[in-house]
């Protein structure tokens, strides 16, 4: 156990040194330039982010920018699953819906979800249900496509054993296929909260947003606050981090079996 | 004595594209209640096909299927074994082996499944996994398991396709007695696909033998040795030597 966790501090140590490394080497060429408009020093960043709560740019606080952005993607990417689980596992189920579904998916499953926008707009105006929409848009598909591969991937075996004791078609669906589908249908909702947190940023872009991480770096950009954008970077690539840490932890807890029967 | 299960003219052909291949040309017989049934025949002759027909997994295309139930509310049940244990592996052991009582048994009430799981650990002597996951255990463990999974339900017939054909020598030996055993205790019925007659002779009060394909049964055999039986006593290797010639004249 110790030696395990010994090895995963050296690698994260690893890890880390680079970080150091492009941090030392931004700030020596903030320091050769002296020009806040290109490169901000990195002191200037920092004294952004040590004080979270206090208003930035005379608007919101860090914090309550960050959990404005964190509010939108997880309403969104909760209903993204809602719709993709069930719609994955009747499409992996049934081989007609599939071929019902199949074209329509695969036209717009490479749509950026940015490219909704104007749609967006013009159908829930400008604001909470526009970015929920973009975002839903972004998570939706890497949820179904894994949903759809995991039901296939189904042992078949593990299927007769239901039918030889007779279970229904939902019973065979909430006893095998749906825990035998879960690990992929989870590294679908890994992927899907990636995209999903890199869409919330964009969208808030858009004009009519007056809050989240995203709208705090087009309005810094606007002012030329560029330490400002700095810290909105950081925040958003350590939230990133941490919720694919989260679903990594999970995917180890919960489906340890895999690849093991 | 009355038949738990009776197979009458049973057919199949499986159909490609191409062309259509015959596998059972009308395969009859009966088993009896706490019987040991083996059946055995020339490999591809149609023997898991026959086994996965009687299961439910496979339709045949003629001939019928009676089941006598020995339960109060009539249906018939037979229980399936695998070649590969088929536990579903994000279920610990106690999940698997209840989890045909649950399916099969609505609302049985939580103590009441408990109880009949302690029993059937105790039977194969898993207690102390109880609370193991599939991949801690064993190959032999693991097909324990299975059995207890599948008698759980006290199914009338308990169908075994190979099931100890993936096992080592020693492994086997001890499943193949714990075979007899719950046949004593529980007063089980087995109907068992092999294609070792070893395994056949020590076990079975009969052997039933296909032809080739498409197949039909060509030869039953009773066993009349005492158990527990000794693949070294020369009755048996007699026994042996003749089913060996009868599988090979076949193919």
């Amino acid at each position: 156990m110790e030696l395990i966790s010994k090895q995963s501090i050296r690698e994260y140590g690893k890890g880390l040194a680079l970080i150091v490394i492009l941090l030392l080497v931004w700030e020596g060429i903030a320091l050769l330039i002296q020009n806040n408009y290109i490169l901000p020093r990195l002191g200037e960043i920092l004294s952004v982010l040590l004080q979270p709560a206090a208003p930035v740019l005379g608007g919101e606080s860090l914090i309550q920018n960050t959990i404005q952005s964190l509010k939108e993607v997880l309403t969104g990417f909760l209903c993204a699953a809602a719709v993709a689980i069930p719609l994955g596992l009747l499409i992996g189920w049934s081989k007609e819906v599939q071929t019902y579904l199949n074209p329509t998916i695969q036209i717009l499953r490479p749509v950026p979800p940015i490219a909704w926008m104007p749609f967006a707009i013009a159908w829930f105006g400008i604001g909470f249900n526009s970015i929920l929409f973009i975002i839903g848009m972004g998570a939706f598909f890497p949820i179904l496509i894994n949903t759809v591969d995991g039901v296939l991937g189904v042992r078949l075996r593990w299927i007769e054993v239901a039918v030889t004791f007779h279970a229904t078609t939902f019973e065979k669906l909430r006893t095998v296929i749906l825990p035998g589908a879960l690990p992929v249908i989870w590294t679908g909702l890994r992927v899907s909260f990636g995209v999903a947190w890199m869409c919330v940023v964009a969208a808030e872009m858009l004009p009519g947003t007056t809050a989240g991480l995203g709208y705090l770096i087009m309005y810094a950009y606007n002012l030329g606050q560029l330490q400002v954008i700095g810290a909105g970077m950081i925040i958003i690539g350590i939230i990133g981090l941490g919720a694919d840490t989260l679903f990594r932890a999970g995917q180890e807890r919960l489906f340890g079996w895999q690849g093991r029967e | 004595m009355e038949p738990v299960l009776s197979i009458d003219g049973i057919k199949k052909t499986f159909n490609d594209s191409e062309k259509s291949c015959p596998a059972l040309a009308g395969v009859s017989f009966n088993v009896a209640a706490r019987e040991i049934v083996c059946i055995m025949g020339p490999s591809g002759c149609g023997k898991s096909t026959l086994l996965r027909i009687i299961g439910g997994l496979d339709y045949a295309d003629a001939g019928r299927i009676d089941q006598i139930s020995g339960k109060k509310d009539g249906k018939p049940s037979a229980a399936m074994v695998f070649q590969d244990h088929a536990l579903f592996p994000w279920l610990t052991v106690y999940e698997n082996i209840v989890y045909g009582l649950r399916l099969s048994v609505q609302n049985l009430p939580e103590e009441e499944i408990a109880k009949r799981a302690e029993s059937l650990l105790e039977l194969t002597h898993l207690n102390a996994f109880a609370l193991s996951y599939p991949h801690q255990l064993s190959g032999g463990m693991k097909q324990r398991a299975s059995v207890a999974r599948a008698l759980a339900i006290k199914p009338s017939i308990l169908l075994m396709d190979e099931p100890f054909s993936a096992l080592d020598t020693f492994t086997r030996r001890e499943l193949e007695d714990e075979v007899v055993r719950i046949r004593q205790d529980l007063k089980t019925t087995f109907l068992m696909v092999t294609h070792n007659p070893e395994e056949a002779i020590y076990l079975a009060d009969r052997i039933i033998i296909l032809s080739g394909r498409p197949a039909v049964v060509s030869d039953i055999l009773h066993i009349d040795l005492l158990y527990p039986r000794d693949p070294a006593d020369p009755a048996f290797i007699r026994i042996r030597e003749q089913v060996t010639r009868m599988i090979q004249g076949k193919a």
